[in-house]
């Protein structure tokens, strides 16, 4: 089955390169949908079904820790695997995803190996 | 109020992940030049400049700048896709790489200096335009080598008590 995925992240750029790494796992892409902040995520997941996110952190309007406050808090969309994507380092930044549902955590820069790794051990199948 | 780090740690925070950010996503070399301290902010020659502000206990911004046709080659390189003029997604992704540059600095200066918090970046592109900082304070800067060309990274930050009461308007203008 078709793995549908939302890529949030207000740079276009690396938007276009986290599309750009998925095209390369193993893994049976379905459609990568995108969107610029938390509220058009929001929005987008309303009306479509995703089994991965792949969200930053600093975003206007609402950022990735809100948005995954808010997936979190509906039990339709408590399946779905969040990866946070982001310059925010900090171990305490880390710890407070974590704690609040998200399965991965990757730090920019990043290599499109580190992506593919975090996405396989998240998901429990080899996207390489 | 004397600051936890020195303008020689700032300047090697600035070089580590500089190099960092280009040896990871860009695969391009880059050399490192000699620091230097500036009253003048990004932009005296023009070009692209991205700036990101810093705000916490701690105040300030940091800068990238760089030829259009550096820019040109560092987003060719981040989107794999030839840029032979500025566009949008040329300051899109000049705009993604001072975001992780500075953003980095940010993480490592923060355990110094406290949280810091970071702005969106903003990103320029013209000829013969100048920024200044708060009350004339001075940017640490780092140039470093690409492809030939300046790629230039700077970095101001204040207590963020010494500039209440007594701010003046950053000056950006032709």
């Amino acid at each position: 089955m078709a793995l549908d995925v939302l890529i949030v992240d207000d740079s276009t750029a690396i938007r276009k390169i986290l599309l750009r790494v998925l095209s390369q796992t193993d893994l049976t892409i379905g459609d990568v949908l995108e969107a610029g902040d938390g509220v058009e995520a929001l929005r987008i997941l309303e009306e479509r079904k995703v089994g991965l996110i792949l969200s930053d952190i600093n975003m206007p309007n609402m950022d990735g820790l809100q948005l995954l406050t808010s997936v979190r808090a509906r039990p339709d969309w408590n399946s779905i695997a969040v990866i946070m994507i982001t310059t925010e380092g900090s171990q305490a930044k880390v710890m407070e995803a974590v704690q609040m549902g998200a399965q991965g955590y990757v730090r920019k820069p990043f290599t499109a190996e580190q992506i593919k790794e975090k996405i396989s051990s998240c998901l429990g199948s080899p996207a390489n | 109020m004397e600051s936890p780090l020195t303008r020689d740690e700032i300047a090697d925070l600035i070089r580590a992940n500089t190099e960092k950010v280009f040896t990871t996503m860009l695969d391009l070399p880059i050399h490192a030049g000699p620091v230097t301290v500036q009253t003048t902010g990004a932009g005296e020659d023009g070009g692209v400049v991205s700036l990101v502000g810093f705000a916490g206990e701690w105040s300030g911004s940091g800068t990238i700048r760089c030829s259009g046709g550096l820019a040109c080659a560092i987003s060719a390189k981040l989107l794999l896709t030839d840029f032979d003029h500025v566009n949008d997604d040329v300051l899109d992704a000049i705009g993604e790489v001072a975001n992780m540059i500075i953003g980095n600095f940010k993480d490592d200066a923060a355990y110094k200096l406290g949280p810091l918090g970071l702005s969106t970046p903003t990103v320029i592109y013209g000829d013969n335009f100048q920024a200044r900082n708060w009350n004339g304070q001075s940017w640490t800067t780092v140039p470093f080598s690409c492809e030939g060309e300046l790629f230039e990274v700077k970095i101001c930050l204040v207590p963020s008590h010494a500039l209440r009461g007594s701010l003046r308007p950053t000056g950006v203008g032709g």
